[in-house]
């Protein structure tokens, strides 16, 4: 059985999902579908941890399905890179999960609970399809298994607010866009190089990095995945989509879709495009630093205005992605650890933020401003983990979020990028200003409502919540784990290491 | 474990009991009390085992592959965690005396800050490396922001806004910056003394690296980075006396001294005049304040403007390039904290005891509350830097720091501000003792504040003198500094 287990790790870390996204319809109503779920997803992120380890001491893992060797099958290969952000993704789900329970209870009607639940593990497969696969067609394919399942999840936010329906419908149509702009990235290189491995891929793209074909690719690609990791000015989808979505939803999305979508960008941009990316005559690194520095400024400068609180959060994803975006602009070591480290420590902590907030759904109905005055007393660890999510979203030292601002800025003042520095350090100002908005709302308003009575959220939702927010201080107190990690990953990337 | 980590951990396990004693405000009391003077016993045998020539390390934990918390005691620091660890012990009992007779709210989360606050200065005194330093650092401006928003009020958070606004603001734009660009030159964080830029970066790169460092450091409140001192002072006295005369303010200068001596290096200062736009700034900070104090009729918001001037006598110091005015500065440290200390716990004994607040309303009040009145008129001239006090110490040897570096300039600056320091201090405690009071207003006889705030007020006077007549108190560890 171990030995088993042991061969066929990576498919297994696929099929597990898969399989119980599909018997979530069949095994019965009430909570069997949820009880599935979290069985699923806490396998999986046991499954996740091994194979992270299992790269880290033995380096890339190869799995061919079927037997069929690569190029001709489909192969999957698991690096550091992938392994990290495979490890995210199951750890979110699986904390996640355990706060959906009553959250979905409470938000969404019973009959649709197993459509909930299969369409959450579709999405979990889909993102950890992504993730692991070594075949750019593949890829594609699980993209769009996870965005067809993201639709219907932010959709089934209809049952608190209608508008959830026209959010997923518009981020369908802008997602599909994406997509589409992907896969025609997909079939050009393919028309030049005849193949769809990405390990292939690489090798026969490094004398064509100049070709047109492939630089068409190039575009398509990077239009496609800005839009996929909602950069700057391709957000647009995001804001309504995570505001009208379920509460865990939105947690789980905003942990785990941008971020595997870094990921996508991180695989096209260095290990597949390599050199077109990098010495290439489109200077894409220009334009990523530019749009990720006009993200990190102008979506903080909107989050200040925001009055729902949920949606205040969504504009600062968006600022947040500009740092991801900004360390793979800089392609230096220090700047791509920096993006990846931030991977991980912003899933922690917007996940963290986002499940207070649903929280604080779960006993106001809804987290707008009026709700959220005076809720440092009458919700006080919900209130708290909000404190601690915020400081980390600054960069505060000993929570998560420093550690990434450290990595980026040394980035920037490696490559010289003075400006870039002041940007991502005056980001942090402006995260302040929205953070310590929430603050005073929280500590020094009185309550809007004071004769409704309002008790802390229950346990099984504290609990998860500040899993994610104590997560964020034990990885800014101990980063060595992630910063290390996320440093082989870079290097990785880089081609430092093979 | 290291008597440094102990250092560290008294007033962390204090802050939690206080948290579980909340309910009775007696035995939460005492547990302040027992923290503060384990605290400084910790000190000071640590402080001993430093004069003996011991130079203890310890190492916390490592935060990222080749960065490290770690915490080192050293001669600058001592001075600095003597110096919090003491006073913290007075303004306990002052405290219990304020708090109570004003009968404010929110004790206990006002005890709990103030051990985090302290334990975040002894961070500072004792930080081994940036990275430690840039920590405690920011864990002090976010465990004082519940203190200075202490009443709730508009004003309050509006004050708390500009103190959280400009403290972080310029430790992460520019403290963050100039410590990780030290990173990027010299592949190191960790102090050293002699300095670890001297000699790897041109002194172009030096000089930009020194002014982001001290104007990073927002606690210095050197000029344009001052405003949130005096905002600060809507917090409770006790709050304004420890955190806004000691703890806080001279956790910048500290790090100002510190800087100077272990970042940059006091000769390669010298060899290049790394300090000269600093020192234009600081100048103007010392003579600007001690105007802006002169304009004053709140008492609290006078004594804030005459600490922006006093801390950038420190500022000098460290942008100086002398090792005299190092050690001066090092001084300056302890005695204007002992002056500044006892003018704050006086004007809040004057609050406590007859909700008087500005200086217009202080007439005669000498005849009223002597022996308060007479310790400030102590702490007074302490701070105008007169024997028999404590300031003229490091007076003398910030004045003999200018002769040495040739700046003479300052010498002149530390003389007007010595002028205006007579001009804006002694006013009030001539107007106390030797004005006519108005009809009726202190005909009660002598009324002065419970003894818990008498008591520490007289302490810290008596501190005053005590650091005229044995120097070596301080002075032990300042030529001490490498």
């Amino acid at each position: 059985m171990i030995d088993f287990v042991q061969k066929h790790l990576p498919i297994l870390i696929v099929v597990l999902p898969l399989l119980a996204g599909l018997g979530a319809l069949f095994v019965g109503r009430r909570h069997q579908p949820w009880m599935l779920a979290l069985a699923t997803t806490w396998t999986v992120f046991g499954l996740t941890i091994a194979l992270l380890t299992r790269v880290l001491r033995d380096g890339t893992v190869e799995y061919a399905i079927g037997g069929w060797a690569p190029p001709w099958g489909i192969a999957l290969r698991v690096d550091a890179v992938n392994a990290f952000i495979l490890l995210i993704v199951a750890g979110i789900a699986a904390v996640t999960t355990v706060f959906a329970r009553r959250s979905i209870a409470a938000e969404v009607p019973d009959y649709r609970w197993r459509f909930f639940y299969s369409a959450w593990l579709l999405c979990f497969t889909g993102l950890l399809g992504i993730t692991i696969t070594g075949d750019a067609f593949n890829l594609y394919v699980l993209l769009e298994i996870s965005s067809l399942s993201t639709y219907t999840l932010i959709a089934l936010g209809m049952g608190k607010d209608r508008r959830a329906l026209t959010a997923a419908f518009r981020y369908l149509v802008l997602g599909t866009v994406g997509a589409t702009f992907i896969l025609l990235g997909i079939g050009h290189l393919y028309m030049m190089t005849g193949t769809l491995n990405m390990a292939d891929l690489a090798v026969r793209l490094h004398d064509l990095h100049d070709n047109r074909v492939v630089l068409t690719a190039f575009a398509f690609m990077t239009v496609g995945l800005g839009l996929k990791v909602a950069l700057f000015p391709l957000h647009m989808w995001l804001p309504n989509a995570y505001t009208y979505a379920p509460s865990v939803v939105t947690a789980f999305l905003a942990a785990t879709a941008t971020k595997v979508g870094a990921y996508m960008a991180y695989r096209f941009m260095f290990t597949i495009f390599g050199r077109t990316f990098t010495e290439g005559q489109f200077t894409v690194d220009i334009f990523l630093i530019t749009f990720s520095c006009i993200a990190i400024v102008f979506a903080s400068f909107v989050a200040i205005r925001q009055n729902h609180i949920k949606r205040l959060l969504a504009y600062s994803s968006v600022a947040q992605i500009g740092y991801i975006v900004l360390g793979m602009g800089l392609h230096n070591p220090d700047g791509l650890t920096g993006s990846i480290v931030h991977v991980f420590n912003h899933a922690i902590t917007k996940g963290g933020l986002f499940l207070a907030l649903g929280a604080i759904v779960y006993r106001l109905g809804d987290v707008t401003v009026g709700e959220f005055q005076g809720i440092g007393r009458r919700m006080p660890l919900t209130a708290a983990a909000i404190v601690v999510g915020g400081l980390s979203l600054v960069g505060v030292p000993l929570t998560a979020g420093f550690i990434s601002k450290w990595y980026l800025i040394q980035g920037c003042i490696e490559s010289g990028r003075w400006v870039v520095a002041i940007v991502v350090l005056g980001g942090s100002v402006l995260a302040v200003v929205y953070v310590w908005r929430l603050v005073e709302l929280a500590y020094f308003t009185a309550p809007s409502q004071p004769e409704v009575e309002v008790r802390e959220a229950p346990l099984s939702l504290l609990i998860p919540t500040w899993l994610l927010i104590g997560a964020t201080v034990w990885f800014g107190i101990d980063a060595t784990f992630t910063a290390s990690t996320a440093r082989t990953a870079a290097e990785t990337l880089l081609g430092v290491i093979p | 474990m290291s008597p440094l980590v102990i250092a560290l951990v008294i007033p962390a396990a204090g802050a939690l009991l206080i948290g579980l004693a909340g309910r009775w405000p007696n035995l939460r009391e005492t547990v302040t009390m027992v923290t503060a003077g384990t605290l400084f016993a910790v000190v000071a045998s640590l402080a001993a085992d430093v004069l003996g020539g011991g130079r203890p390390t310890a190492s916390l934990v490592e935060v990222v592959p080749g960065i490290e918390l770690a915490l080192a005691a050293e001669p600058l620091g001592m001075i600095y965690a003597l110096v919090a660890g003491f006073l913290w012990i007075f303004n306990s009992i002052y405290s219990f005396g304020y708090m109570r007779t004003g009968n404010e709210k929110k004790q206990t989360r006002f005890y709990i800050c103030f051990a985090i606050a302290i334990g975040s200065a002894l961070g500072i005194a004792f930080s081994a490396n940036l990275f430690t330093l840039f920590v405690f650092y920011e864990v002090m401006t976010f465990s004082t922001f519940p203190l200075v928003t202490h009443k709730g009020t508009p004003a309050a958070v509006r004050a708390g806004r500009i103190y959280l606004g400009i403290l972080l603001f310029t430790s992460t734009c520019l403290l963050l910056l100039a410590i990780i660009w030290t990173y990027v030159a010299t592949g190191t964080v960790d102090f050293k003394a002699g300095g670890i830029l001297a000699g790897v970066v041109t002194p172009g790169v030096a000089a930009t690296l020194f002014v982001l460092f001290i104007l990073g450091t927002g606690k210095c409140a050197v000029m344009p980075f001052h405003f949130w001192l005096p905002n600060a002072m809507v917090a409770p006295t006790p709050v304004s006396a420890l955190l806004h005369a000691v703890a806080v303010v001279k956790a910048g200068v500290f790090i100002a001294l510190k800087i100077a001596v272990f970042v940059v290096g006091v000769d390669f200062i010298a060899a290049h005049d790394l300090g000269t736009v600093l020192c234009w700034m600081a100048g103007a900070t010392v003579i600007i304040a001690s105007l802006v104090a002169m304009t004053r009729d709140n008492l609290k918001a006078l004594l804030a403007y005459s600490t922006v001037g006093q801390l950038s006598y420190i500022v000098l110091a460290a942008c100086m390039g002398s090792r005299l005015a190092i050690e001066g500065g090092a001084m300056h440290i302890a005695m204007h904290a002992f002056g500044k200390i006892t003018l704050f716990f006086c004007a809040g004994a004057i609050y406590v005891a007859h909700h008087k607040t500005e200086i217009s309303q202080m007439k005669g009040i000498g005849r009223t509350m002597p022996v308060t009145l007479f310790c400030f008129a102590i702490g007074s001239l302490s701070i105008i830097g007169l024997p028999p006090f404590g300031g003229a110490w490091s007076k003398w040897f910030l004045a003999l720091g200018a002769l040495e570096s040739e700046h003479v300039a300052l010498l002149v600056v530390f003389l007007v501000s010595s002028f205006l320091n007579v001009a804006y201090l002694m006013p009030i405690v001539i107007r106390a003792f030797f004005v006519a009071p108005d009809e009726g207003t202190w005909d009660k006889g002598v009324q002065e504040a419970p003894i818990a705030c008498l008591l520490p007020i007289v302490v810290t006077s008596i501190g005053c003198v005590a650091l005229f007549l044995f120097p070596d108190l301080v002075y032990s560890f300042a030529s001490r500094i490498p």
